[in-house]
């Protein structure tokens, strides 16, 4: 392997891994304010790319406008899904709520199959994006070299708003116990809510930047980087922004090198992040960067 | 004591239950029969309750883990994956081997063993507890939705190495020409002794033991139950269970391909379990049939459908699954106990509702 | 002679010292309360001695041996039962198989000879059941035995969680705050019902416990817990004159 061939490696890792940070990063924020995992965030990703399909291709409209529309269409799908899924179980058994997430996931996708068909579509060409540059002998596409980028910039907006503002102060005292938050008049669902907002819009600027790279749409697409990501923010130490995004970093790092090293065990490259799950949970629960949590009995 | 006279009212004597019990389980068999003969119902119908049957046998062993443990787990289809490819890989007539391993010949060794369908399915069984005892002692430690998640990833992770070992499976091919069975009772036979042995365990002193982890598991842990071996020991009873069923399910199709045992199919089997009521054997059985069998009804929801030479737009292939996924999402939201809860069918049971739709139309005349 | 032995043990919760170098003695067949207000360590205590907790410092002895690093479940084979301070029952399950389950830890037969129902499994769980009726009758539940653990009044589920814990055949019986909620006469009974307890089983009582009129009567000994320091013990009397008693306990005492 020459030197060149390892940097682009490298920066397909980086860009992979920023992507990974992206989604995690609503796996982590939901799961610290409801203690659930959000099995159908990754859906919402995939209507996302989808949502992007029909506003190039099917209503022709430029790319910038688009973008925004897909934004706003997302967050408006993430927030209609904790409604209706989430909400309505507040106080019912945990086992009863992770069911739920499971059954919104599986709706998402049938439903994708049932109005998209199961045929791949194209994910539009953003030229901006596919565009492909060349630094130190190295080709690299736009979307590839500014994914790391968005990626560290909303990280700053996202660390902004909850260290920052009045809500984001609101949505740390629920994620540290959500029962006094309630009682000291915390308005619950509005929290919630923001949660959503944020994690939905996360996903769909990766959704946007994924199909860029990945120019493939598929009702299935957001299974394996839903449960990668859950698995990016658990590595980073659940309920932690920063660490959802170190944690995806290294997921896709590990990824794209094993396919690049090891080019004969390009077949479990799926498993890795199982793998790597699995090692997480045994050596250390909480994660990279994640408190130790005692339970009270 | 109201309470008590009123139970005492909606019993049924031990004779006249026996004697149900004995009508009931005549009909049962007959009809079983009368299929099997082919006196009544053609192959479709045979097909479908054969399904079912196996489908059954893996929602109760699913049930014995999430119902009655209380253990999330989502690993039943990468379980049932192992017992299928067990039974596929040393059931198919060694003659037939090279033409199913064309592109990637089969492991030298594996080519020369065939073996009959019940030792193959009792090893798939038994590779399959074994699988879920080496999975089990690392994730059984954690909390429920962490536990989901990583019996999620184990299963995808069974899928994947099984898709990559083509020399013992035929990887992405699959393994066809799988042996079929020459009679509905072998499906029906096993169901049966699956879901004795499962309700013996479940009312013995150890199945008390993994309802009180259900329970209370701290409470479990302090009254002296040993939370981890009881854990892995249901893990493991269920997954060998799941892993018969994926045997079954094998030379039901007469082939095996990878992706059949993936996440949705584990998806399958918990809308089974939720609608059966989770805790309840009976239950489970129930809605095993009556959703395996619904799906193949809900078929025509795929097919155009035209009524007075108009087309209904919404009728068309995928319809089926957006009605299915829609069912789970009402049931769990709307009806979280599903048809029987933690109850367990009983002709009292049965009494009980009958007779309270009388008086309910009686207090409503 | 000592049945439980606290030495030196400090639990720490990062910054939070929940209990300080504690040195506590339960000498066999006494009954010992654990006292002190709110938030003074008491339940970390008991969690420490039944292995939910391990110690950060010290060792925790029951008859002589270092039980501290076992888990919860070997602790209780071991002799050593407890309550829970909000009853922790398994409340869709019946009074009967309540304590059944306590029952389970010295089972012999294994899973598989249990399911099939063999000879010597039947045998062994006829017997359980008919230890298991014996316990409810001495402790007068018998008649509830079918009744769904929850649907029981209060009172009867603080007792039946007490009976068990007793059903485990553990020799020391650790009770966290029995007579929580109860009133000055149930409180009464409740005090009649541990003595009984104790000696017709042979026990040895540690309890935490805020009614002050329920531990000065059937103490032995009593423990004065306040921000995870012991600050005094001895028997009744010595404890209700301590200074540092009442000073722990200026204004609490009302509503203990």
């Amino acid at each position: 392997m020459t030197f060149q061939t390892f940097l682009q490696q490298l920066a397909n890792g980086i860009s992979l891994g920023s992507l990974y940070a992206l989604i995690a990063i609503g796996y982590t924020m939901v799961y610290g304010i409801l203690r659930l995992i959000n099995f159908a965030h990754g859906d919402i990703f995939m209507m996302a790319a989808y949502f992007m399909v029909f506003s190039v291709v099917n209503f022709g409209l430029p790319w910038y406008i688009a973008s925004i529309i897909v934004i706003l269409a997302t967050v408006a799908l993430g927030v209609l899904l904790e409604k209706a899924a989430y909400s309505t179980l507040r106080d019912a058994p945990r086992m009863s709520i992770m069911i739920s997430a499971i059954g919104a996931s599986f709706l998402l996708e049938n439903l994708a199959t049932y109005l998209f068909t199961g045929v791949p579509k194209g994910f539009p060409n953003i030229a901006i994006l596919t565009k492909s540059v060349s630094i130190a002998g190295v080709s690299l596409s736009v979307a590839t070299m500014i994914t790391p980028v968005v990626t560290i910039v909303l990280l700053y907006v996202v660390m902004f708003i909850t260290n920052k503002t009045k809500i984001g102060m609101a949505m740390r005292a629920v994620s540290k116990d959500f029962e006094t938050a309630r009682l000291m008049g915390i308005n619950i669902n509005r929290v919630i809510s923001s949660t959503f907002v944020i994690g939905s819009a996360l996903a769909a600027v990766g959704a946007i930047l994924w199909g860029s790279k990945y120019p493939s749409v598929m009702p299935l697409m957001g299974v394996m980087p839903g449960l990668k990501c859950f698995i990016a923010a658990v590595l980073g130490g659940i309920g932690n922004t920063a660490g959802a995004v170190l944690g995806g970093f290294i997921l896709g790092m590990a990824e794209i090198l094993l396919v690049s090293f090891l080019p004969s065990l390009t077949g479990y490259r799926d498993a890795i992040a199982f793998v790597i799950l699995i090692v997480v949970l045994l050596v250390k629960p909480t994660g990279l960067l994640g408190e130790k949590v005692t339970d009270k009995v | 004591m109201m309470k008590n006279t009123n139970m005492n009212e909606n019993k049924m004597s031990k004779k006249t239950k026996l004697i149900l019990n004995i009508i009931s389980l005549i009909v049962f068999a007959v009809l079983i029969t009368l299929l099997d003969k082919r006196v009544i119902g053609d192959s479709y119908v045979r097909r479908v309750l054969n399904t079912s049957a196996v489908y059954a046998i893996v929602a109760v062993s699913m049930n014995l883990i999430n119902g009655f443990t209380g253990l999330f787990s989502l690993g039943q289809a990468g379980f049932m994956a192992l017992g299928a490819y067990v039974v596929a890989i040393f059931t198919v007539p060694v003659g037939l081997r090279p033409s199913i391993f064309y592109v990637i010949k089969q492991n030298p060794v594996l080519a020369q063993i065939e073996l009959p369908f019940f030792v193959a399915l009792i090893l798939g069984g038994l590779l399959a507890a074994f699988v879920a005892i080496l999975i089990g002692i690392p994730v059984l430690r954690l909390k429920s939705d962490y536990l989901a998640i990583a019996t999620l990833g184990f299963s995808e992770i069974i899928r994947i190495v099984i898709t990559n070992i083509q020399p013992i499976t035929n990887g992405a091919l699959g393994i066809n020409r799988i042996p079929e069975m020459p009679t509905m009772w072998i499906f029906f036979g096993i169901l049966i002794l699956s879901v004795i042995f499962i309700k013996l365990l479940i009312d013995s002193s150890y199945g008390r033991a993994f309802k009180a982890i259900r329970e209370d598991d701290i409470a479990a842990e302090a009254m002296g139950i040993n939370l981890f071996k009881h854990k892995v020991l249901s893990f493991a009873i269920g997954a060998f269970f799941a892993g018969i069923g994926g045997g079954l399910y094998a030379s039901l199709l007469g082939s095996v391909v990878p992706n059949s045992f993936n996440i949705p199919m584990t998806y399958n089997f918990l809308l089974i379990i939720v609608l059966g009521g989770m805790g309840s054997v009976s239950g489970t059985i129930i809605s095993s049939f009556v959703v395996t069998s619904g799906l193949e009804v809900l078929r025509f929801f795929d097919d155009k459908l035209t009524i007075g030479g108009v087309v209904i737009p919404i009728f068309r292939p995928g319809f089926r699954m957006v009605i299915f996924s829609a069912l789970l999402m009402i049931l769990v939201l709307f009806f979280r106990n599903g048809i029987l809860g933690q109850k367990e069918l009983s002709w009292d049971l049965i009494r009980g509702k009958f007779l309270r739709k009388k008086s309910d139309k009686r207090g409503a005349a | 002679m000592s049945v439980l032995k606290l030495e030196n043990v400090t639990m720490q919760f990062g910054g939070v010292i929940a209990n300080n170098n504690l040195n506590i003695d339960v000498e066999n067949g006494k009954i010992v309360a654990l006292i002190g207000p709110n938030g003074a360590g008491k339940t970390t205590t008991f969690n420490v001695v039944t292995g939910v907790y391990q110690p950060t410092k010290g060792n925790v002895y029951y008859n002589g041996e270092k039980i501290n690093g076992l888990l919860p479940d070997k602790i209780t084979k071991k002799g050593i039962a407890r309550t829970f301070q909000n009853i922790r029952l398994f409340s869709k399950l019946t009074v009967l198989e309540n304590i059944l389950i306590a029952n389970h830890l010295h089972i012999k037969s294994d899973f598989l000879s249990s399911t099939v129902r063999m000879p010597w499994a039947r045998k062994e769980e006829k017997a359980m059941r008919e230890k298991s009726e014996m316990l409810l009758n001495k402790l007068g539940l018998l008649h509830l035995k079918n009744e769904t653990s929850s649907s029981l009044p209060y009172g009867e589920q603080r007792k039946l969680e007490i009976a068990r814990a007793l059903a485990t055949d553990a020799k020391l019986l650790l009770l966290d705050e029995p007579a929580a909620g109860m009133n000055p006469s149930e409180t009464e009974q409740l005090a009649n019902f541990i003595h009984s307890i104790r000696d017709e089983f042979n026990l040895t009582i540690f309890m935490i416990e805020h009614h002050m009129d329920l531990v000065m009567k059937i103490s032995d000994k009593i423990y004065v817990l306040d921000f995870g320091q012991l600050i005094a013990e001895g028997t009744a009397d010595e404890v209700k004159n301590n200074p540092k008693v009442i000073e722990a306990y200026l204004g609490v005492e009302e509503d203990a």
